[in-house]
């Protein structure tokens, strides 16, 4: 599959999906087990992304300077900083890290 | 006085939907800069968040095709995809707020993210829903599209995607994203479990299938705990998108 054939099959996938919402009787899709799942999958598929980003590189497992980067993100986020300044620090402790030399 | 009274709530709904979405829009700067700077076109981008809409799934799309190339497109459109359900959700939570009227729910489908769906429910009436709706649903889009659109001409002035840490930008994307989600030891067992299953997967299999396998994570646990506890809080709206 192309990049592009990708893009619009995957956009029109979550645009049907937004559709179904309003076409759909509410009483054949919406009950506990629905709401459930799609919060739990939702936390996986982004736990799993964090991961993947994180350390995933080419097949393997790897430790550089995203980890921290993603550290300071985890104690911004912890003490409820705005979205923006999470990303910031993210980029600028990974961009250091390399630019200095102290991990790759 | 009564009528006065309803202008004022209304209009503090949509101030409510200004707000957030002159904040989340800001978003889109970093998808439109860290899109371009991973390898996809001005293009691409554009189209990614002019018709799929939906901050965590455009992320997941370019994350795991700029990761796992050609061959990692598929995964890639089930995982943005699968991230696009609770859309689904909200927008049958949305539908009876929204009415009657067939271009104005073809309209409304489009525009049924995180954002418009939480400040549309947080109205204390039906008339403020609506208007918070669609304040926060025009200013998003105008706002994400905008923002993506000069993220991503920054972005193709930036190069190399890791010496300005672009990749730790996106990997802090995805847990900014996931952040507002853990508010429950529910959604954070799981959220470790799909991690772990990912660090155990990723030097086993093709690039984009531990995410995959994560979802199923996801998919059995919400199973499995509704059998348990059918009636445990549970939480589908908030978060960014």
């Amino acid at each position: 599959m192309s990049i592009w054939v990708g893009l619009v099959v995957a956009s029109l996938l979550i645009w049907a999906l937004k559709t179904a919402g309003y076409v759909v009787p509410r009483r054949f899709v919406e009950g506990a087990l629905m709401s459930r799942v799609a919060g739990l999958v939702t936390a996986a598929l982004l736990a799993s992304l964090v991961i993947a980003q994180a350390l995933g590189d080419n097949g393997a497992v790897t430790v550089d300077a995203r980890l921290p980067a993603v550290g300071v993100a985890a104690i911004l986020l912890y003490f409820k900083a705005p979205f923006m300044v999470v990303l910031l620090a993210a980029g600028v402790v990974a961009a250091g890290l390399r630019f200095l030399g102290l991990m790759v | 006085m009564a009528e006065e009274f309803n202008a004022h709530h209304h209009r503090r709904a949509r101030n409510q939907g200004f707000q957030v979405a002159a904040a989340v829009s800001l978003y889109g700067v970093s998808f439109g800069a860290l899109s371009v700077a991973l390898g996809f076109s001005i293009g691409q981008t554009m189209v990614l968040s002019l018709l799929m809409f939906s901050g965590a799934s455009q992320f997941a799309f370019i994350g795991i095709v700029a990761t796992g190339g050609l061959t990692a497109v598929g995964a890639a459109v089930a995982s943005a995809g699968l991230l696009g359900v609770r859309n689904g959700l909200y927008a049958l939570r949305m539908s009876p707020i929204i009415g009657p009227g067939f271009f104005k729910r073809a309209l409304a489908a489009q525009l049924t993210v995180d954002e418009s769906t939480a400040v549309a429910v947080a109205q204390s009436d039906l008339t403020s829903s609506r208007h918070g709706f669609w304040a926060t649903a025009f200013s998003l889009y105008a706002g994400w599209n905008i923002s993506t659109l000069i993220g991503a001409i920054a972005g193709d002035a930036l190069g190399d995607v890791r010496t300005w840490g672009l990749d730790a930008v996106a990997a802090a994307a995805f847990l900014a994203l996931l952040w507002p989600r853990l508010t429950s030891r529910e959604p954070v067992v799981v959220a470790i479990g799909a991690a772990a299953v990912t660090i155990v997967l990723i030097p086993v299999v093709p690039a984009g299938i531990p995410v995959l396998a994560a979802a199923a994570v996801g998919i059995m646990s919400g199973i499995y705990r509704h059998r348990v506890a059918p009636h445990a809080p549970e939480r589908t709206e908030g978060g960014a998108s």
